[in-house]
């Protein structure tokens, strides 16, 4: 009976605890569900997020670079396919195998090993590697065969930049390289687009259009597993291509520039003198912009960097030259402007002149004997402007040649290393140089030399709104829709050119315009008597096809190219009277003391239509090494402007 | 004695018509959702895993059904010699057992590689049941009585954790105690021991082996090493949670496919399944286990003897904590130790065990009203 009742009892204690034990499973299970419900409704966005993350990878392909076009639409800068090598070192089991591998499968040299080596230590280990940037074909094949033998190293098919006419345009493109760390800190758009080894523009209009240039990246996206073995492409979108930019240059034109400076230092400006288009510019000696692209070596750089003719200098844009004698027509036309003297001026050259006990020689030691205003220019007598820059003054000359585009950078914000040059007055000399300015400095500021510093385009520029009649002109180098047609130019010249004759106090409000920050372009006049503008072009012309004129041994007699122009010397060193004596030849002084030899013109002459510059460094004479270059592009820039037009009425067509 | 008499003649079909079918139908399914899901761990394809599976399943059923129509007499009869057995093999694998990823636990059988420990999450049971079957009421809370069923308990115990195999010793360790609790041991035993362990917790961590360690400290932060530790539990909670409401789609579970999922085939089953079908399928699969378990339990409530009661009682509270543990340690809530999900998860000797186990279940169902003396 006790055991029967102790029977019970167990029975009872067994199911009762079964009760307790099954309530806390009930409550446990609870639980179980309230986690599912928390992971699989609360969180279940963010761990779709995760599960996405974990399976899909994108790979950003780098950016089709946008391409320049000459104004005949031939590609000066374009994009070619590449054959690259990329290694991800994280994707790699033996980095060090691989590497020893390629370097003896691509036959690195240890230099060119090193340097990869260390871009990987720079690099996070999940980046791409580019080991080579531009392999050759045989090189790739040779990978290729290998490859079972290379886990990790990617063979791709990709692109990059080419300029194919070598260094013709370099100071006009400038050139790309890959992207350094400042320039991705600088500019969000490159930082935005950034694949390893993408290339950037450094320097030039590959810099200030980087921009619109650069395009944005093309994107695939990978299923991977958890080994980040790409498993299948799930989408690929095509990044958008950059723009294309369009240029003003000939590529002819800039051929020959090329071709006339070879072996020298110096720097050629053609510009259209009514649409401001820049055809050609040019400084020489120039350099490959294509030895940039995969970085440039050790010994080509070496090359570069020592030569004396200082190829990395654009000498166009931020070389500053004395102007010389070049600046005469300006200094001729203030004076007539202001009307200090008329063009019956004038002056017996003896060859020197003394003042305030100083001497100051013209050019030619005979002197010129009685010149007036049209053979002082075509002569180029210095003794005549001492003579009218005395009478003159700096400061209103200083107020003419700003008129005419001196001190002020031609093309704006398009490059930023152009220099905007010097024209001193005597505020400029007590601001700058705590000094009181001497008459003596007034003198040879009249005939281009002393404080005076002028870039190459300036001077071209300033030749231009000669040529064109006195009108400011707005220079381009970029071909832009919204432009003024050569049409609507004329027509605004024209209208101006009625306005100023009908109401001649209108200068002074004229004058204020051009300072402005207007930003429409009104193509005003920039004289005060049409006249003026006109004898000074006559003398010019004078000087490049009359006798004794200083260019007359490079005249073109056929009215066709018939052109005007202006010699200019200057000086790099201050002539010693010993030195004069000697009167010794430009090739038997040191070259870095000969004088630089500049030029001026425009032409047609009968209807003019383009204007340049030349510039050679320590060439001796403007008559002698400039004019001959400016005759030669002439014949091209002349025969070339039938085409040039039936492109601009095609495009006037299309707009 | 007329009805034990009775009960020990039943015929073959009486037996048959005392099976419990919503038990079979019950097992039946989780055999066929586990044999989609090894499909589906297989990528789809009709591989290695999915065939052995289903292979093992389908000997291990009606194996199932076979011992069911063993009285339970027998198995009452037979409960300490299993459980010797086992022990013996315990301790025969420890030392000359197959090598595995670390640990020492598999009898090559060379048709199987036999997992001693699995079948001893059956075997204690069955033991203990046994155990407090014979003896008086007044005996479980004596001095004799807890030293012989705690040597019962912590012998396979100790053995199992030094293979090392900490995940199936707790197992082994939760299914003793909770036929110990049932069979009426006075609370403050388990409250004494309770407080015992907390004291030795810290010194028990100092003789945890490294990975054990890093495994506890992972469940606690286990964003402390994403790519190391904690990376199971971070990419199963992933695999869950994107599955949603509906899951992703059968055979379209992106983690487990793309092989972010560790152990998919074994511990880890049930967040493949939970990523395929979602809420709706992940809460399917937990009441088939909680029906199971339902039916066990009932089993023991209506059996007469005091053996299949506790036995039945003790191996429904198993399950239970076989499937809390595992889903526990897939969803986060537990630290990572290794523990299959009953039947779903790939693995013989597992299989085997929760078979034998539902055999004992099934006949003490056919011989509910069997008395053993």
């Amino acid at each position: 009976m006790l055991g029967e009742n102790f029977n019970v009892k167990k029975f009872q204690i067994v199911n009762r605890r079964m009760f307790i034990v099954g309530i806390a499973k009930a409550v446990i299970f609870t639980g179980i569900i309230a986690r599912l419900f928390s992971l699989q409704i609360s969180e279940s966005k963010k761990y779709k997020t995760l599960s996405d993350k974990n399976r899909l990878r994108e790979w950003r392909l780098p950016p089709v670079r946008g391409q320049f076009l000459d104004y005949f639409g031939n590609i000066i800068a374009g994009n070619l396919k590449v054959y690259q090598l990329h290694v991800v070192p994280e994707q790699v089991e033996n980095f060090k195998y691989l590497m020893l591998r390629l370097k003896e499968i691509l036959s690195l040299n240890d230099q060119e090993f090193r340097k990869i080596i260390s871009r990987k230590n720079k690099q996070k280990p999940w980046e791409t590697l580019v080991v080579s940037e531009n392999l050759s074909w045989e090189q790739f094949a040779k990978i290729n065969y290998f490859l079972h033998d290379l886990t990790g190293a990617k063979p791709v098919l990709s692109i990059s930049r080419n300029y194919p006419y070598n260094e013709t345009f370099t100071h006009v493109l400038g050139y790309v390289s890959e992207a350094s760390e400042k320039d991705i800190l600088n500019n969000e758009i490159i930082k935005n687009n950034h694949v390893p080894g993408l290339k950037v523009g450094k320097i030039g209009l590959e810099k200030s259009f980087e921009n619109k240039l650069l395009g944005t990246n093309g994107v695939q996206r990978y299923e991977v597993n958890a080994y980040g073995k790409r498993i299948n492409q799930i989408d690929h979108e095509d990044g958008e291509p950059g723009e294309k930019i369009k240029l003003t240059i000939d590529t002819e034109v800039q051929k020959l520039s090329n071709k006339l400076l070879k072996d020298l230092a110096g720097s050629i400006s053609v510009m259209d003198i009514y649409t401001g288009e820049i055809i050609a510019m040019h400084s020489s000696p120039s350099f490959n912009p294509n030895l940039f692209l995969f970085g440039i070596s050790q010994d080509d750089w070496q090359l570069i960097k020592n030569n004396p003719l200082k190829p990395l200098v654009n000498k166009t844009l931020s070389g500053l030259y004395s102007p010389g004698s070049t600046i005469k027509p300006i200094v001729a036309l203030s004076a007539l402007e202001n009307k200090i003297v008329n063009k019956n001026f004038k002056v017996n050259c003896t060859g020197k002149i003394e003042m305030y006990g100083q001497t100051y020689h013209c050019w030619k030691k005979k002197g010129h004997g009685v010149v007036d205003m049209r053979d002082a220019i075509k002569q180029s007598c210095d003794t005549y402007f001492y003579e009218i820059a005395r009478k003159l003054g700096v400061d209103r000359l200083k107020k003419t040649a700003l008129k005419f585009g001196l001190e002020n950078k031609v093309l704006q914000d398009t490059y930023e290393i152009e220099k905007k040059g010097l024209v001193p007055d005597t505020l400029w000399k007590i601001n700058n140089l705590g000094k009181g300015w001497v008459i003596g400095e007034t003198l040879i500021t009249g005939i281009g030399q002393g404080y005076m510093q002028t870039t190459p385009l300036q001077l071209c520029l300033m030749t231009a709104q000669l040529a064109n009649g006195g009108h400011k002109i707005y220079p381009k180098i970029v071909i832009n829709e919204n432009d003024n047609t050569l049409e609507e130019i004329k027509n605004l010249m024209e209208e101006n050119f009625k306005n100023q004759k009908e109401n001649k106090n209108s200068l002074a409000e004229a004058t204020e315009e051009i300072f402005s920050i207007n930003k429409e372009k009104k193509y005003e006049t920039l004289y005060e008597n049409f006249e003026n503008i006109n004898i000074v072009k006559e003398a010019m012309f004078a000087s490049a096809n009359e006798v004794r004129g200083t260019s007359f041994s490079s005249r073109i007699k056929d009215p066709k190219y018939q052109f005007a122009g202006k010699t200019g010397t200057s000086q790099v060193k201050r002539i010693t009277e010993e030195q004069r004596a000697l009167e010794l030849k430009t090739i038997e002084i040191p070259y870095n003391e000969r004088d630089h030899a500049l030029y001026i013109a425009f032409g047609p002459y009968k209807n003019p239509r383009y204007a340049l510059s030349v510039v050679v460094e320590h060439g001796g004479s403007g008559s002698s090494m400039a004019a001959p270059i400016a005759k030669k592009l002439f014949k091209l820039i002349i025969d070339r402007h039938k085409l040039r037009e039936k492109i601009r009425t095609k495009e006037s067509l299309k707009a | 004695m007329l009805q034990s008499s009775l009960n020990s003649q039943l015929s073959f079909f009486q037996k048959l018509r005392n099976l419990d079918y919503i038990l079979i139908m019950c097992i039946l399914l989780l055999g066929f959702i586990s044999s989609l899901s090894m499909y589906s761990t297989d990528g789809g394809e009709f591989l290695f895993h999915t065939k052995s599976h289903i292979l093992k399943f389908l000997i291990f059923f009606p194996m199932m059904i076979l011992l069911s129509f063993f009285n339970i007499k027998f198995w009452h009869f037979f409960s300490y010699i299993f459980y010797l057995i086992i022990l013996i093999s315990l301790v025969w694998a420890s030392m000359y057992g197959v090598k595995a990823s670390g640990s020492q636990r598999w009898i090559n059988l060379y048709f199987i590689n036999l997992q001693p420990s699995e079948l001893m999450k059956v075997a204690i049971i069955a033991c203990l049941a046994k155990y407090y079957h014979r003896i008086q009421l007044n005996k479980i809370n004596s001095l004799q009585g807890i030293l012989i069923s705690c040597v019962i308990l912590i012998l396979p115990v100790m053995i199992v954790i030094s293979q090392p195999d900490l995940g199936t010793a707790i197992l082994i360790a939760l299914s003793g105690l909770v036929v110990v609790w049932l069979a009426g041991l006075n609370i403050k035993y388990f409250i004494y021991s309770f407080i015992t362990l907390l004291i030795s917790l810290p010194f028990a961590i100092a003789f945890l082996k490294p990975y054990q360690k890093t495994r506890v400290l992972t469940f606690l932060d286990p964003d402390r090493d994403p790519l190391g530790a904690g990376y199971q539990i971070i990419q199963s909670k992933i695999a869950i949670g994107s599955g949603g409401l509906t899951g992703k789609g059968f055979l379209k579970g992106t983690q487990s496919y793309l092989e972010f999922l560790p152990e998919k085939h074994t511990d880890f089953i049930y967040t493949l399944f939970a990523e395929e079908h979602g809420l709706i399928g992940a809460l399917f699969l937990l009441l088939i286990y909680v029906i199971i378990i339902y039916r066990v339990i009932r089993v023991g409530y209506i059996s007469k003897s005091y053996f299949a009661k506790l036995f039945c009682y003790g191996y429904g509270s198993a399950i239970f904590f076989y499937v809390v543990v595992n889903m526990a340690m897939v969803l986060g809530l537990l630290p990572i130790v290794g523990s299959p999900l009953p039947i779903m998860s790939y693995g013989g000797s597992s299989m085997l065990a929760t078979m034998i186990g539902f055999g004992i279940v099934m006949s003490a169902k056919i011989h509910h009203k069997q008395l053993i003396a």
